[in-house]
């Protein structure tokens, strides 16, 4: 064999299997996910019924009983994260896109993607000391908050993305019409960018809805029914994690469900996230 | 405006609720090694290993792997493939760190019990890494744990990094008679700090990894070499110790802990952003 050819004949098998060890790595990567999809499905299906949606924790000992609590509990404490969140993550990005060729804009920008890097128990943290310490009790207001400013990165980058997209001509007409600029951005393009804009808020409340961290010291958690949200509120998260570490066999089986039905909320959410991306597309 | 102010208080409001303890220990926090709640000494030492070790060891697992599957999704892959692939990829990362840790404890730590762990300790057991008994809860299982739950960060950023290389790149190594391989390496040397800044955004979310790390290391403050012990993060730490600190020290310690990580994953997730972006600048701008 001459050198040459040697040669030839080496890069394409070093060729051949560099590019096979890609694809294993990727095979590998899915593995992990196939064992916790079917782990969650299999074991989280036996109590997976009616009961689980509409009935409350039962004690220590009896078997049975729900999460209800625990569901609302996690409705609502996205929801309050989303008052927080929604309308400082909006206002930042639209701030960005529209006003920020400056400096200061791109400090905002830089600081908004150290934000979403900043751990989310760090955050719950700094609900503790600035809500629950001053009023002396645990509250559903400090795990809002929590969820709150860790939606604010995933919603200021999606508007500002969003909002870039919005075509100039657009911007332009309404100047041209006499409006302001203000009004223009307002009543034009969030009008324009909106559905994009929509699906940054799925994808910040369904990340919340899977928070645990933040929840632990600030809502604390309740095992009865409760919707105060000046008081310790239920969810599903925190649910999971001491039923997973209960020793009782009935408890973790109920964390599965948990964790399955936990999983449904956010696929649902994501779902809606991506339903709506594509049909904007399409009309694009 | 309301993102700088609010970092800004976010920072201010742990240093005040640190006071007390950056009063009474200094620098000292950070290097004793003593963490004992009873007698009220706290010293980070213990916890800043466990989660340096746990977040570096998983790096070194999930780098490879990672950039396989950037560089399958961003070059080898055929589009068919590779939308859904993409799409697994990073439902991966949608999956509550909270779930992760369920599925550690009853399907993760029972096996490393059971079947790995045992096979260690007989072959490597003469290595420092693997003495002990095998209680399935410890570093390994966090480390194995982390390295699954930062691979889908790492993969994906790197995918986008690798796609911003411009085409003619490749084209021009296809064109001199490189075969498909030569040309991604030349792409990958194009790419390198992106990975870099990726790698290292990895970094800041495993340090940070609170649930999924707490409910499978052990939750033992110690420093031992061995992969089979307990170990502890200072997020776990916090996570775990957090509605139990009675006293105000105890608290106060638990929030330094908290300003320390905020620093550290400032600075890491601060640095990792600037290399991205001056990648992708750099590419825009040729």
């Amino acid at each position: 064999m001459t050198p040459s050819k040697f040669y030839t004949v080496r890069k394409k098998v070093t060729n051949a299997v560099m590019m096979s060890l890609t694809f294993v790595a990727t095979l590998i990567a899915i593995i992990p996910l196939v064992f916790i999809f079917y782990y969650t499905i299999s074991k989280g299906i036996t109590y997976l019924n009616l009961d689980f949606f509409i009935q409350m924790p039962k004690p220590v000992g009896e078997s049975g009983g729900g999460m209800a609590n625990a569901i609302v509990g996690t409705l609502i404490l996205i929801g309050l994260g989303g008052t927080i969140g929604i309308p400082v993550g909006i206002m930042t990005g639209t701030y960005l896109s529209e006003f920020g060729n400056n400096k200061f804009a791109s400090v905002v920008r830089f600081l908004t993607d150290v934000l979403s890097g900043i751990p989310s128990i760090v955050v719950g943290v700094v609900a503790y000391t600035l809500i629950v310490v001053p009023m002396k009790k645990f509250s559903a207001l400090a795990g809002g908050v929590a969820l709150g400013i860790l939606m604010i990165p995933t919603i200021t980058r999606t508007t500002e993305e969003m909002i870039k997209l919005v075509p100039h001509s657009i911007r332009e007409a309404g100047l041209a019409l006499g409006i302001p600029k203000w009004k223009t951005t307002i009543r034009i393009v969030l009008r324009t960018a909106w559905k994009g804009i929509a699906t940054g808020i799925l994808l910040g409340l369904s990340r919340a809805a899977g928070e645990t961290a933040p929840l632990l010291f600030t809502a604390l958690g309740n095992r009865f029914w409760s919707t105060k949200i000046m008081e310790p509120m239920a969810s599903l998260t925190v649910y999971i994690y001491d039923y997973a570490k209960a020793p009782f066999e009935d408890w973790n089986q109920q964390a599965w469900t948990a964790a399955l039905v936990l999983i449904l909320l956010i696929s649902i959410l994501s779902l809606t996230f991506r339903i709506i991306t594509r049909s904007k597309y399409k009309t694009n | 405006m309301s993102v700088f102010l609010l970092v800004l208080l976010m920072g201010y409001e742990m240093y005040l609720g640190s006071k007390p303890s950056i009063e009474k220990f200094g620098w000292g926090f950070l290097t004793s090694s003593t963490w004992d709640p009873v007698q009220e000494i706290f010293g980070a030492l213990p916890v800043i290993y466990g989660t340096v070790v746990s977040s570096l060891l998983a790096l070194i697992i999930t780098l490879p792997l990672s950039i396989g599957v950037a560089i399958f999704l961003a070059e080898t892959a055929p589009p068919w493939l590779e939308k859904p692939l993409s799409f697994l990829v990073e439902l991966l990362a949608g999956i509550p760190s909270v779930v992760y840790g369920l599925w550690g404890i009853f399907v993760l730590v029972p096996f490393l019990r059971d079947t790995v762990e045992p096979y260690l300790s007989d072959k490597f057991g003469n290595l420092p890494f693997f003495t002990g008994a095998p209680y399935g809860f410890g570093l390994l299982a966090a480390v194995l744990i982390l390295s699954i739950m930062v691979l889908p960060i790492i993969a994906s950023i790197s995918r986008d990094v690798l796609r911003s290389v411009p085409q003619s790149q490749r084209e021009a190594a296809l064109a001199l008679g490189a075969t498909k391989w030569q040309a991604t390496k030349i792409v990958l040397k194009d790419a390198m700090p992106g990975i870099f800044g990726a790698t290292m955004l990895g970094l800041g979310r495993a340090i940070g990894e609170t649930m999924a790390v707490t409910m499978v290391i052990g939750n033992r403050a110690l420093i031992s070499p061995s992969l089979f012990d307990p170990s502890y993060t200072m997020a776990s730490v916090i996570a775990n110790e957090f509605t139990e600190a009675t006293s105000q020290l105890y608290l106060s310690s638990l929030i330094e802990l908290a300003l320390v990580l905020f620093v550290i994953t400032i600075i890491i997730n601060g640095l990792a952003r600037l290399l991205v972006w001056s990648m992708e600048r750099r590419w825009k701008a040729s």
